[in-house]
């Protein structure tokens, strides 16, 4: 790289491994779309447990998802689309060089992530008072009366495995939002340092794409742990 | 490999992201009416559909030309499948002995 | 000779930069490969030490040496070390590393500092396992199986299986940076059909470690949480199914048997043909068996569940399906050999080692085919049956090939030459040690020894004796290699540029390489393993 006449042919954002660009753009975006599918694989060891668990509890995991608070989750799954179309637009943002529109995106996309977090907080909150935390003061007697009012038996060591799915499933979910906004934070930084141009914008993209796949779990999270079980009961 | 990139449209990706929004809220409602066992097929068929608009429009799978994006998603898919169907083959024939 | 140390003055990527600090954040793949190079091999000795500790313990039917407490450490300590930081990153990380960038003709992996991420992964993994060993250790056997290791042992589980966590993703890691590499990076004119074979073999390997990491990953974690909070997820008397944790593992664990072992064949395809100075025989062929073995990998973990409880008809399917691998395993063979088949063969030690590995590879193969039918593998289920064969595989096979890949491209990693004779010596002796350890105990598990217990009847002593004599011959094997090639780090005869008279774009560059890897990027206008076009040196020939 000490070579001056290198150094001058070479735009300063290409390193120093890639012939061009177009190379390193696409190496990234590669890279990154590898490392989504190992992170389907990842949630897919929670997904193979939820789907055995479920066949077989099929009651306690209909009254544990109908213990959770469903608006919280509709108005959820709506906040992170509305995230999703702001990360979109910030791509495009990007691509078109406009450099406040793309600071101004980033930063409501973030804003959009933390609201998620806290109203997750909030749900989770509401499960530790009703103590369907799983753990040593797990308790699912309410939902024992319940199933009786309605004539079903509930076994409570079942419906731990419910509760420990659904924190393991939507921790780890919030897990990666709190990743996506420590990369989101660094992203904007940038973006307002003017380092990404019409030309050079591939974090921005590569980002993007980590947090439309953290949309995209939520998207299955959403039916599978919130609506196994809301029509009325006979 | 040299692709040049597509601008879409703000007005495409608003329109996606209504359509996102209303499909979630009938997910939501459908959730409450009876529909025996399609409650849940309907339930994953609209997850699914969200998720095919995400990745084609808002991550631009559909406006690439590069194979190689479509094969990791596909091959990912089917190793998903690949552990969840041959697990549960195991525990859908256990009762049969 | 006297050109040839003037070349070794010339720039290359150990003497660029000098000082400790130009190492540890070295983003250089060939740096980072020699960082590797030193870490497995301290932690391949310290598995070797509990091996050996084992097989002390084992030479008289009496448990003397240790309590059955710290056997059960022992042998558990040693398989999680082994299988983790020693097998499943030494070729790839090692000899992939060095490699792959300079087989495809690149300047460097696609993602230099996520390749320096991956080896302090790997060491911060590393040392939490350390930790782990010197403050009491775990005694669930390597396999972690519930309700064991959630409900009833007090050993290190949790600390154990975060280490193993971490250095899962030092290997996802890994395995992203080589399929970038090799889809993005290749020079100009290297087509799919040029590639080395040994890149097929990373390339499938990594195709593993893409997908089937991650779900071990999920798994610990799971029993992690499970062992801390006693959620049930994996608990019978909570209603958690025990054979859920084993399919996951398995789902994981048995594509990493591919994972230690494809890479080595990946070595053994570019040995022979060079030391048989012919054209692999059925390119495409071997190419293709690799990725099958890694799709078909995938494709047969229950038969490690067939005593377990899981049903007779999934067993039956996984047992049709795991006899599925040998068939790409046997094409790879058959075309090995095809390949030797009238070539001009000289038994140089790299040699040595792939001939070592064909055969017992074989014997590792066949013999898994045996475990694969339901009825065999009932009556020898933990038995030193399947010691014996996974170990004709892991060290018959991948640390065969592990050794001889070291041997072949020592001189480009060194720029300086092993001694042969001694390098043949040490070949011999890592052969008759192995199958002195290893085939005695495939007749005691076919008589009845199970495994994992410290003491065993008197009557299986003999063969016992054997094994425990035949474990320290290996040592001495696995010892000679290391200090040798120490030596000739500095009174190693210079190597020159391609002492083997090797195909392959690594040989056309210097040894040890500039940091760059080529000074222009190279354009290949040949097929691979054009051996018919370039003459044996003489000093190859006269070893034949």
């Amino acid at each position: 790289m000490s070579d001056s006449l290198i150094a001058l042919e070479h735009p300063t954002e290409l390193q120093h491994h890639f012939a061009d660009m177009e190379q390193q753009k696409s190496t990234s975006t590669f890279g990154m779309w590898l490392f989504l599918g190992t992170e389907i694989m990842f949630f897919g060891g929670m997904f193979a447990a939820y789907l055995i668990y479920r066949r077989w509890y099929y009651n306690e995991f209909a009254l544990g998802s109908r213990s959770i608070n469903i608006w919280l989750g509709t108005i959820n799954t709506m906040v992170l689309i509305c995230s999703s179309l702001t990360v979109a637009l910030g791509v495009r943002a990007a691509q078109m060089g406009k450099r406040k529109l793309l600071v101004t995106l980033l930063l409501i996309t973030m804003v959009f992530g933390v609201a998620f977090l806290g109203i997750k907080g909030v749900e989770w909150y509401q499960k530790y008072e009703e103590h369907h935390v799983p753990g040593s003061s797990f308790n699912a007697s309410d939902l024992v009366s319940v199933g009786q009012k309605y004539g079903v038996h509930i076994n409570q060591a079942h419906s731990q495995i419910y509760f420990s799915l659904y924190f393991a499933l939507t921790g780890l979910h919030a897990l990666h939002m709190v990743v996506g906004l420590g990369i989101f934070t660094v992203l904007t930084y940038f973006a307002w340092k003017g380092k990404y141009t019409p030309e050079y914008h591939t974090p921005i993209e590569i980002g993007g794409l980590y947090w439309h796949f953290v949309d995209i779990v939520w998207i299955y999270l959403f039916p599978l742990l919130y609506l196994i079980d809301r029509k009325p009961f006979h | 490999m040299a692709e040049h990139e597509h601008i879409l449209s703000a007005r495409l990706y608003v329109i996606i992201w209504a359509v996102l929004m209303c499909l979630t809220v009938i997910t939501a409602g459908v959730a409450f009416i009876d529909l025996g066992p399609f409650n849940t097929v309907v339930a994953l068929v609209i997850a699914t559909f969200k998720a095919l608009l995400v990745v084609l429009i808002f991550m631009h799978v559909k406006y690439t030309s590069d194979r190689l994006t479509k094969t990791v998603i596909l091959s990912a898919l089917f190793w998903l499948m690949l552990l969840l169907g041959l697990s549960l083959m195991d525990y859908g024939t256990r009762h049969f002995v | 000779m006297a050109t040839a140390v003037v070349t070794t003055e010339r720039e290359n990527y150990i003497n660029s930069e000098y000082g400790i600090r130009s190492w540890l954040l070295t983003t250089d793949h060939k740096r980072i490969a020699l960082l590797y190079l030193l870490s497995i091999t301290f932690f391949f000795f310290i598995g070797g030490f509990f091996a050996l500790l084992i097989r002390l313990e084992l030479l008289t039917p009496a448990g003397d040496l240790v309590q059955a407490d710290t056997y059960n450490k022992l042998f558990t300590m040693h398989g999680q070390i082994m299988v983790f930081f020693f097998l499943i990153p030494s070729i790839p990380a090692v000899l992939g590393n060095f490699l792959v960038p300079m087989m495809i003709g690149a300047k460097d992996l696609a993602f230099p500092r996520i390749n320096l991420l991956s080896w302090y992964l790997y060491i911060f993994g590393g040392c939490m396992m350390l930790h782990c060993i010197v403050t009491g250790g775990v005694d669930t056997g390597w396999t972690f199986y519930t309700p064991f290791s959630t409900a009833f042992t007090n050993t290190k589980v949790i600390e154990a299986g975060l280490s193993i966590f971490i250095v899962g993703f030092s290997s996802i890691l890994t395995g992203l940076n080589f399929v970038v590499s090799i889809h993005r990076m290749r020079a100009p004119g290297l087509t799919w059909s040029r590639l080395p074979l040994f890149l097929w073999s990373i390339y499938a390997t990594s195709i593993i470690f893409l997908l089937g990491t991650p779900v071990l990953a999920i798994t610990l974690l799971l029993l992690i949480f499970e062992r801390a909070f006693h959620l049930g997820i994996f608990d019978p008397t909570r209603g958690g199914d025990p054979l859920l944790f084993q399919h996951l593992f398995w789902f994981y664990s048995h594509p990493a048997v591919y994972i230690m072992i494809l890479p080595a064949m990946g070595v053994v395809s570019e040995i022979i043909p060079c030391f048989s100075r012919k054209r692999v025989f059925g390119y495409s062929f071997v190419a293709m068996s690799s990725i099958a073995i890694a799709v078909f990998g995938f494709l047969v973990w229950a038969h490690h569940m067939f005593v377990a409880g899981i049903s007779l008809y999934s067993a039956l399917f996984f047992s049709i399906l795991s006899y599925l691998v040998a068939v790409p395993s046997a094409v790879k063979v058959f075309n090995w050999t095809a390949t030797m088949y009238k070539g001009s063969i000289s038994f140089s030690t790299p040699m040595l080692y792939a001939l070592g590995f064909i055969g017992l590879f074989t014997i590792g193969g066949l013999t898994g085919l045996f475990l694969a039918a339901l009825g065999f593998d009932v009556h020898v289920t933990d038995t030193y049956f399947v010691i014996a064969h996974f170990h004709y595989i892991m060290v018959g096979g991948a640390v065969m090939g592990y050794l001889g890949g070291l041997h072949f491209w020592w001189p480009k990693i060194s720029g300086r030459m092993y001694p042969e004779a001694w390098g043949r010596l040490a070949a011999a002796i890592v052969f008759i040690g192995f199958n002195l350890t290893f085939f005695p105990q495939f007749i005691l598990g076919y008589m009845g020894m199970p495994r994992r217990y410290w003491q065993y009847p008197p009557e299986f002593q003999v063969l016992n004796v054997f094994s425990t004599a035949g474990s320290t011959i290996l040592a001495v094997g696995y010892l000679l290699p290391m200090i040798y090639m120490l030596w000739s780090l500095r009174y190693g005869k210079i190597a020159g540029d391609n002492p083997w008279g090797a195909a392959g774009l690594e040989w056309k560059t210097a040894s040890p390489p500039p940091t760059f890897n080529f000074d222009e990027t190279p354009e290949v206008t040949w097929e691979a393993y054009n051996y018919d076009e370039i003459p044996m040196p003489e000093e190859v020939s006269l070893e034949r």
